[in-house]
């Protein structure tokens, strides 16, 4: 079957079919972005790396409960795209969210206090790992149903298309959400309306213990475009450079004319599907998580920053001291934030609470209308 | 005051509050060229363009997870579905996000949508299209749900649910779209959430009911008062928020009550009104509370068998009988 016109165009602009073993190259590798903006990446990809492993640390002890999605290894793919945003776009993802969160300008104090259930929390506490928001940040969420954050993204574009503004929506979501229905219909009337959504597929190749081949009857996800005439593109989702160059493109696209863009970012996930399941096992071999963690995508920029001689030893050390005393303070801020008590159960339920009649059916709110 | 049917009024509605503020928008299938599959929207896409009114593909869970996004930016989505029934497939967004987005967000963002179309049986059109969902609505925390019985209601409470910060199911009948009545021409004629409506004064026993049953439990009302029984008829126009206050006040007055509803017996709004009532004015009542309910099966497409199946006025009739323990012919 022949790809759409717009489909074939992006794909034969020279992506790599296997993002992940597509190296940087020299020279055009650092998209023309100063140092300063090259160590504002390298910081975000390091805070997000330090802050999980201190979450880990502090689920390990109880002081973070549910579940708990880490990032580790993604790290590339929320930085390299996010970076390239304006501070009015949007961003939403599914539940493996604080770095998309933390990138999109929510305080790492807010987050890891969301993540100890305290009102500090920027959900209050009533959200948890999965539910982190930011609404001065333009950052939507944090939603656990898989896939169902992909119509959020496109009501969002309609927003923005109705105000006729040229912000853009990323939405982020796991390789495994494509199967879902949501999926589809967001991207036929996303295609069919050009409203301004990149949908971002972080392939960390398992949808918890299944790998992908076994899920999909199509290996390569970009081509999923072509069923709705929408441009894609494949990027190395190891690789932050590639993916903000390619998500830079779809969002030109997008702010030209409200084009949306799947873009397909092969990445692989270092840990386990949540806190609470093994890092390898039966779907997937100790070698293999080894062999991936070769590619780390932060070892990697480091390289080509040195390689550049854009970054020394020295601003590397400062650099991950700094960040670990963040985290060291996120978890101190998490940790002095009161928990959420009974006079919080009820609240935020309603908007509008102010009505006539009876909105709760339980005993506690009897009691208190009585 | 204008006649209008109830179709009219909710189409009134509708053109007066899109009139009224830019950010409400009309979402659904056949909405805009086609004028509503039941004609609620006709005229609307000639008067405010395809920016505001928006015909969607056949994509229920997409227009519905769409209309939450577009309400958590701050514009005002009602979202039409053509039918209750194909809102199941839009369950997820509804139940998952609209619910959940202000408390999930401890109020960070708001979801100011509509969610409205027609519930519960027309006729013959068997078990997929003939389902009554207030129940599974209601018992989201989160939601709001209405369902107008009149025209003039319909007005009042789709002009409640546009103007409110919370995502609100409006669930019409569709049965009821050419029921003519008595309109307020007040553009702002709004009939609040939670305030429930005596549709008959009585003092033998309360028909309490909602939606389309009303007209049955009217009906039932006028058979009683031949057989010199004084029934009331108290609609509850909102399920929640719900006027606990209104259902109260009838039981005190009538000591006997009977619950008129569409949809099936098992966890339905009944239910929920029989166990308010037991805790809160138990020793008011004079005989035990009963139910007219559609059967407890999916509902049948023979003439004989749909009829069996849906609440009758000759049911609500014995009902009432029953509770006020009268002997009948």
């Amino acid at each position: 079957m022949a790809q759409t016109k717009s489909a074939r165009k992006t794909s034969q602009s020279g992506r790599s079919s296997n993002g992940r073993d597509a190296g940087a190259k020299k020279g055009d590798a650092l998209l023309g972005l100063d140092k300063g903006e090259l160590h504002a990446m390298l910081y975000q990809m390091l805070l997000g790396r330090r802050f999980e492993e201190k979450s880990a640390e502090a689920y390990a002890i109880g002081k973070i409960g549910g579940f708990c999605h880490l990032y580790i290894g993604q790290e590339a793919v929320a930085v390299g795209s996010i970076m390239a945003l304006r501070p009015e776009d949007y961003v939403i993802t599914a539940y493996r969210d604080h770095v998309q969160a933390m990138v999109k300008g929510v305080t790492p104090n807010a987050v890891m206090a969301e993540l100890y259930g305290r009102v500090d929390g920027c959900a209050g506490g009533k959200g948890g790992s999965m539910h982190l928001y930011g609404a001065e940040q333009n950052f939507l969420g944090g939603w656990g149903i898989v896939g169902g954050q992909v119509p959020l993204a496109v009501g969002a574009g309609f927003a923005i298309k109705y105000r006729e503004q040229d912000s853009v929506v990323l939405c982020y979501m796991g390789e495994a959400a494509v199967n879902q229905g949501a999926f589809h219909e967001s991207l036929n009337m996303a295609a069919l309306w050009k409203l301004p959504v990149i949908f971002i597929v972080e392939n960390n190749r398992f949808g918890m213990g299944t790998a992908w081949e076994r899920a999909s009857s199509l290996y390569d996800i970009s081509q999923k475009a072509s069923a709705y005439d929408m441009p894609s593109a494949v990027a190395d989702g190891m690789d932050v450079i590639d993916m903000r160059r390619v998500t830079q493109e779809a969002i030109d696209r997008a702010r030209a004319d409200g084009t949306p863009t799947l873009i397909e970012a092969r990445c692989y996930r270092f840990m386990g599907h949540s806190m609470s399941d093994p890092v390898h096992g039966v779907y997937r071999t100790k070698e293999e998580v080894e062999e991936q963690k070769r590619k780390d995508p932060i070892t990697r920029f480091i390289e080509l920053l040195k390689d550049n001689e854009l970054l020394t030893d020295e601003e590397l050390k400062k650099m991950d001291a700094e960040i670990l005393k963040v985290c060291e303070e996120a978890m101190e801020f998490a940790d002095n934030s009161p928990e959420p008590g009974i006079e919080d159960l009820y609240t935020h339920v309603y908007a509008t609470e102010d009505v006539h009649g009876r909105l709760f059916f339980d005993r506690k709110n009897r009691l208190e209308q009585s | 005051m204008a006649i209008l049917t109830y179709r009219e009024a909710l189409n009134q509605a509708l053109a007066e509050e899109m009139e009224r503020d830019p950010d409400v928008f009309l979402m659904g299938e056949e909405v805009g060229l086609y004028n509503g599959a039941y004609k609620v929207s006709k005229g609307l896409l000639d008067r405010f363009g395809e920016k505001r009114v928006v015909d969607t593909p056949i994509t229920e869970l997409g227009f519905a997870g769409l209309g939450v996004g577009a309400a958590m930016l701050g514009l005002r989505p009602i979202i039409e579905f053509m039918t209750f029934n194909f809102s199941i497939l839009a369950m997820d967004q509804v139940f998952n996000s609209a619910a959940k987005v202000h408390y999930m967000t401890a109020g960070k963002f708001k979801c100011p949508i509509v969610f409205r179309g027609p519930t519960g049986a027309a006729l013959q059109l068997a078990a997929q299209h003939s389902q009554a969902l207030e129940a599974s609505y209601a018992h989201f925390p989160g939601l709001k749900l209405a369902t107008p019985a009149t025209p003039a209601d319909a007005k009042g409470l789709l002009k409640a649910a546009v103007r409110d910060d919370d995502p609100v199911v409006i669930m019409e009948g569709e049965l009821l779209y050419n029921l003519k009545g008595e309109v307020p021409d007040d553009d702002d004629y709004v009939v609040p959430l939670g305030v429930a409506d005596v549709k008959r004064e009585g003092t033998d026993v309360s028909i309490i009911t909602h939606g389309k049953m009303v007209h049955v439990a009217l009906q039932a009302a006028t058979a009683l008062e031949k057989e010199g029984v004084n029934a009331e008829v108290l609609d509850l126009r909102s399920l929640r928020p719900l006027d606990v206050d209104a259902i109260l006040a009838s039981v005190q007055k009538t000591n006997r009550v009977v619950y008129v509803e569409e949809g099936w017996p098992y966890v339905g709004i009944g239910a929920q009104i029989v166990d308010t009532i037991q805790e809160e004015a138990f020793d008011y009542l004079d005989a035990p509370i009963l139910r007219v309910t559609q059967a407890d099966v999916p509902m049948p497409y023979a003439k004989m068998l749909e009829r069996m199946a849906k609440p009758s006025v000759e049911r609500v009739v014995a009902a009432c009988n029953r509770v006020l323990y009268r002997q009948t012919a």
